[in-house]
This record gives structure tokens, C-alpha cells and sequence, in this order.
């Protein structure tokens, strides 16, 4: 349960890194340590005046790879623990993401997203590490990541993050984006009790039987924590129930099998999604974050026109609703896709729809929003361009 | 005479059995390495120590060294290559309480690890930093590296090594560790001490154990057994206890400067974290168990 100092209830007139500090905060997280980048860099100034006021620890470290390290020792040594950056700090957080995905470390990663590749466009908005946060580290796993549409997201969604991490033993990415983050709105935040927290599921056996890596039904080990007497080995070499490393393919199978199901099998758990006029859609827009907004705009117009048009947001970004866009795929002609990039979400949505629906990404190099005209103008081509009941041809248009 | 001898080999293997995973054993290293040496001289110190063994945590690196994690029977990290160092840091800062040391290698800690070694160092993080330095990366097979000498051999400087080494105790006097000592894998009781005195401050330690690689070092460089290297080890050092740490630089062939060079006082982290809180009418940090 949230404390009084961590949650400052009521309603305020804010930016979404404001909100996404806050809600790490509301979340009972207790150690933060990052490196300054635009346009993430209000998160790590609002930690650094808030944590030592609710007991808690900020550290500025000497870069990205530090900063995803520590949070990953502070997991371990009891504490919630968060970071935040942007497009070249993520990238250097990539290894040591891998490190908390294999050790099963429960954090959290804000990833304020702007445009690339490279430095690119520090203080323009992009959405082009949506891969990077899907496979961005090296080797085969799941990863959880949610994708705020607004400030109010930005702190409803990072405590959802910390609930998520807890619950799968997992870092979690919160992938929010330069226009999100620097947006000013209302947010309301609730009574420390109204806010659900999941707690550390700590070792239910005492030390001498207790297995760090020892799933349970639901493939995700108990977590005990330094300094109890559970001489955890932690290691980023496969590794057995017991955390010691065992190099062969039959242990490499079993743990990250396990890795993998851990997410895949509990997606319905997982993912939620926003749907809105899909009932007698012909054609889905399929968005997130703050090309979600526009998306939506886009929506409305179309349908002041008379156009049978649904709307899908993305709340949960990975694991990827599949099964929804699989079920939403036979019974529409096409999905649009509006995103600041080249397709990335837009290719997922291209392969669950497995050619029955055409798939329109409408793409966008960084550095502004996406106009509700241009939406608009992919959604009346797919209208006009109905495919017929066979599989369609051409089944991933850019535009 | 025969019971005490008895008595010793009983209470050996008691402190073994107790600070080792002895169904970890067999280990991964080599004859002749040092790094076993260096670890049983940490485990003796560990155990002279009035500190309840579930308050130490180790962390580690990549590369031979950085195995130590897998065999400490404590709280044990063995973490990405070169990132012990910021692992330790979120580590020790989330629960003081704990005792937090690193054990790794040359390579991990000074090459890719370099950055966050000196930044810890100028902190005055509360970690405790043992180094095994064996000039070499070994694990890899034996490729030149920060700490290779001048001249020596390996498999990625066939015709002899054309850079400079680091000087690994004035790098770390110089970021700013509050204690700074050198021994080679021959100084047994001296590592041990050194230990136990690095755990008895506040702030940055940091110990640099010299250690024989025969396999991959010593063979290309004229000491093609652990005990050729432990022999000229034995020759050539030179205690030389309050030394400059810029004159101790290594050279293979000269005289090897072993000793305690740093050791002083200032605020650790913790202290200024302290301070603040003290200053801004806060209470001590007490970071609660994740609920």
C-alpha cells in the first residue's frame, strides 16, 4: 500500500514525465537512477526532489548502462526501482535489459520517445523504438510494454507497469513519446487506497528449500531478497531452478522456454486495448500513444461522414493483442495503422491479419504528429479499395 | 601436535563448507591459477570478521574471476560484462545494511568496466573492489588487455603488446578510493588483512591481488607454470608500504610494488545522502522491502 508522502491525491495541471515520476512514486518506488536526455530528463528532476522526500534514494549515474545496472541491484536489494530515458539512452539500456529479463528482475524503464536513429531529433516527438523495445536487447524473450496516450496514462500506466513487473518478474517499459511527455493536462491522482498495488511475491519456503528460479503454476518464481539469508545466486548464464549456471541446449530450453510462456501464456492477463464503433466496422484504425489521439480525430471525421469506421487503441503494446486483430481480421476489408514511423506496429498487424484484411500503415519520419487529414485521407482509400472475400494481394501498403 | 594439526584441517573445511557451494565443485579454473588462492584468502577474512554472513553480498562481472559470485556461498550477482560496479551501487543504496563487495577481473573492471569503476571511486560509494589482475583475458583465450605490460605476449598481440598498461592503484587513488592496497597471489596473509581492514571503512576500497594465468599468459610470456609466476612473484616484490601510487607502475622484469598505498578518510556517499536528509529535516532513508 501506498503511503501519503508518495501519492499526492488530487488533481493537477501537469506534463506526462511529471505524471510518469508520480506514478512510479504512487507505485511505492523507492530508488531511481538515471542520466539526463531530452526529452525524458523532468522525470529524473522530479525523482530527484521527490525521492528523498518520501525515503526514498535518486542517483545520477555516469550513463545508461549504469543507470539500467542499478535499478537492477536495487530489485534485488528489496527496493522498487525505475529509469527513464530516451531513443540513444534505450539503446544503451539494451544490454542490461537483457540482464533483468533473464534474471527475472522486476523494474521499471520510461522510454520517452523521440525521433531517430542516432540522436535524430532530441526535442521532436518519434515512436520508432517500438522493435528496439520488442528485441532491442540480444537473444529470444517476451517483454511487457504499455504505451501512454496522455498524462493521466503516463501516471495510471506506470503504476500498472510496477504491477506488471512484480506480478511476471519482469522489466517493464513504459513507451511513451516526446509530445506525451512534455504535454500538459489534467491528472488526477486517487486516495493511497484507491491504488491497487501487487506486492513482491516473496519465498513462501524457508532458505534451505527455496529455489530463486523454481517456478510456480503460473511460470513465475517467488523472489526473495539480498540480505535474508537465501544466498540467491543471480546470474546471466543460463542457469538452472536454483540460479546456478548450466550450459546446454536442454537447460538453455527450459529456462527460456519459460521466459518466453511466462508472458505468452498469460497474455489475456496482460494486455488491454481500447475499442470504440468496431461492431459494424469495415475499416479498423489501429493506433497508440500519441498517434492514438490523432488516429481518433481521424475516426470521428470518417464517420461524420458516413464511414463504417472502428477505432483500436493500443494500450498494451507487447506482448502484441494478437488474437484480437486475428478475430477483428475476418470479419473487416482493412486495418489503418498511424504511427511516427515506418511501420512497425503496422507490420505486427499485417501478420496477424494473415492477408484476410489489408493492412495501411500511415507512416511518419518524427519530429510532429501525424494530421488528421492525411489519417483521414488512408482511411477513404481503404474504403474505396474493398477487398473481395479471397485473401488480398497486397497485404502492407505504406502511406 | 597431530590434534592440532587435526583441529586446523577440521576448522578449514568448516570455513570452506560454510563460505563455498560445495555442490558448485569442481571449479572452472586452471592449475596453477591464483584465483582460487585469492579467494581463500577473501573467505578467511570473511570469516575473522564479526559480520553475520547473510549481510555480505558479492557482485561480479564477466570473465574468470568474475565466476568467484557462483561459488561464494552468499548473496551472489553475476552480472554483464564490466557492470558489476553499478549493479553493486543500486545494490548497497537500496539496503544499506548490506555489506557490498566486488570481485572481478582486470579486463571487466578497468576496460569495459573503467567508466563506472571511476565514477564509484569518486563517489566514495560504500563498495568493497578486489581485483584479480592477471594481465590478460583469460577466459577468452588469452587476448591483450588495459593491464597486459608493455612487450608481453597474447593472442591478439603477437609481436608483443605496444601500449602502455594501466596503473590500476593510481587510477584508483586518483578517482578518489579511500583505500588502495596491491598484493600478488604469493601475499596470502596480507590479501586476508587487507580485506578485513578495506571492510572496516566507510566508502571505496580497493585491493589489486596480482595472480598468475599459465595458461594463457604465462605460457606466451616465460612463466609457463603458476609455479614459475608465484616464484618470480616471491623474487621481485617489493613492499613498499605508503607508497606513491603514481610509482608503482608495473613493468614485467622490474621490481613489483606490493603494499598498502591509500589509506585515508572522507565522506562516503551514505554520509552526504545523510547529511542532506539531516539538512532538509528528513529522516534517515529507509527504503521499505517492494510491497
Amino acid at each position: 500500500m501506498s503511503d501519503q508522502r508518495s501519492v499526492l491525491t488530487g488533481e493537477h495541471f501537469v506534463n506526462g514525465d511529471w505524471a510518469c515520476a508520480e506514478g512510479g512514486l504512487a507505485a511505492g518506488c523507492k530508488f531511481f537512477a538515471g542520466y539526463p536526455i531530452t526529452p525524458a530528463t523532468e522525470i529524473a528532476e522530479r525523482m530527484s526532489k521527490r525521492l528523498p522526500e518520501v525515503g526514498g534514494v535518486f542517483i545520477q549515474m555516469e550513463d545508461e548502462i549504469a543507470s539500467m545496472n542499478a535499478i537492477l541491484g536495487a530489485s534485488w536489494g528489496g527496493s522498487k526501482s525505475m529509469t527513464s530515458t530516451s531513443g540513444p539512452g534505450f539503446s544503451l539500456m539494451m544490454e542490461n535489459f537483457g540482464l533483468g529479463i533473464m534474471t527475472e528482475t522486476p523494474c521499471v524503464l520510461v522510454n520517452v520517445q523521440r525521433g531517430g536513429p542516432s540522436t535524430g531529433l532530441p526535442t521532436l516527438v518519434g515512436q520508432a523504438d517500438m522493435m528496439q523495445a520488442r528485441w532491442g536487447s540480444h537473444g529470444d524473450y517476451e517483454v511487457i510494454a504499455l504505451a501512454p496516450q496522455s498524462p493521466q496514462e503516463c501516471f495510471d500506466l506506470t503504476i500498472e507497469a510496477f504491477n506488471l513487473s512484480e506480478s511476471y518478474r519482469i522489466p517493464v517499459l513504459v513507451m511513451s513519446d516526446e509530445v506525451v511527455g512534455h504535454m500538459t493536462e489534467k491528472v488526477v491522482v486517487p486516495k493511497p487506497e484507491d491504488i491497487h498495488l501487487v506486492p513482491r511475491r516473496k519465498p513462501s519456503v524457508p532458505p534451505e528449500e527455496f529455489k530463486a528460479f523454481q517456478p510456480r503454476e503460473d511460470l513465475v518464481p517467488e523472489m526473495c531478497t539480498a540480505g535474508e539469508g537465501y544466498y540467491v545466486h543471480v546470474t546471466g548464464l543460463t542457469h538452472n531452478e536454483r540460479g546456478y549456471p548450466v550450459v546446454t541446449a536442454e537447460a538453455q530450453d527450459r529456462l527460456v522456454r519459460r521466459l518466453v510462456d511466462k508472458i505468452r501464456l498469460n497474455a489475456d492477463r496482460i494486455i488491454r486495448v481500447q475499442e470504440e464503433n468496431l461492431a459494424d466496422a469495415d475499416v479498423i484504425v489501429v493506433s497508440y500513444g500519441i498517434s492514438a489521439r490523432t488516429a481518433k480525430s481521424a475516426v470521428a471525421m470518417a464517420r461524420a461522414k458516413g464511414y463504417r469506421v472502428g477505432f483500436l487503441r493500443l494500450i498494451t503494446i507487447w506482448p502484441f493483442p494478437e488474437k484480437r486483430i486475428r478475430e477483428l481480421a475476418r470479419k473487416v476489408s482493412a486495418f489503418v495503422v498511424p504511427e511516427i514511423n515506418f511501420g512497425q506496429i503496422a507490420r505486427e498487424v499485417e501478420r496477424c491479419a494473415g492477408g484476410r484484411a489489408r493492412t495501411i500503415a500511415v507512416t511518419h519520419a518524427g519530429g510532429a504528429i501525424h494530421h488528421p487529414g492525411k489519417v483521414l485521407s488512408v482511411i477513404e482509400e481503404a474504403i474505396r479499395v474493398k477487398s473481395g472475400s479471397g485473401l488480398v494481394e497486397e497485404t502492407l501498403v505504406l502511406r | 601436535m597431530g590434534a592440532l594439526i587435526e583441529d586446523a584441517v577440521i576448522d578449514n573445511e568448516t570455513m570452506v563448507e560454510r563460505f563455498l557451494r560445495m555442490d558448485r565443485l569442481p571449479h572452472i579454473w586452471c592449475p596453477g591459477c591464483g584465483i582460487g588462492t585469492a579467494l581463500r584468502s577473501t573467505i578467511e577474512a570473511l570469516a575473522d570478521m564479526d559480520i553475520p554472513q547473510e549481510e555480505f553480498a558479492v557482485v561480479s562481472g564477466i570473465g574468470c574471476t568474475a565466476r568467484v559470485a557462483g561459488y561464494l556461498k552468499l548473496d551472489s550477482f553475476h552480472t554483464t560484462h564490466g557492470r558489476s560496479i553499478p549493479f553493486a551501487t543500486g545494490l548497497k543504496l537500496a539496503n544499506p545494511k548490506l555489506k557490498v563487495f566486488v570481485f572481478s577481473g582486470d579486463g571487466d573492471l578497468f576496460a569495459i568496466g573503467g567508466n563506472h569503476f571511476i565514477h564509484a571511486a569518486r563517489r566514495n560509494m560504500d563498495l568493497k573492489v578486489i581485483c584479480v589482475n592477471n594481465f590478460i583475458y583469460g577466459m577468452t583465450g588469452g587476448q591483450v588487455g588495459c593491464t597486459t605490460p608493455t612487450h608481453s605476449k597474447t593472442s591478439t598481440s603477437p609481436y608483443g603488446n605496444y601500449e602502455p598498461p594501466f596503473n590500476l592503484c593510481f587510477l584508483a587513488a586518483a578517482a578518489g578510493a579511500v583505500y588502495v592496497a596491491r598484493w600478488t597471489t604469493f601475499h596470502v596473509r596480507q590479501i586476508k588483512r587487507s580485506v578485513q581492514e578495506a571492510f572496516a571503512k566507510r566508502g571505496f576500497t580497493f585491493i589489486e591481488i596480482i595472480s598468475p594465468c599459465p595458461t594463457v599468459f604465462g605460457s606466451r610470456n616465460g612463466f609457463p607454470t603458476g609455479l614459475d609466476m608465484m616464484k618470480y612473484f616471491k623474487a621481485n616484490s617489493l613492499t613498499v608500504a605508503g607508497a606513491d601510487p603514481r610509482d608503482v607502475e608495473i613493468e614485467m622484469g622490474g621490481k613489483l610494488k606490493v603494499g598498502k598505498f591509500v589509506d585515508n578518510e572522507r565522506p562516503s556517499f551514505q554520509d552526504r545522502l545523510s547529511e542532506m536528509w539531516g539538512d532538509l529535516g528528513l529522516e534517515e532513508s529507509r527504503i521499505v522491502e517492494a510491497e
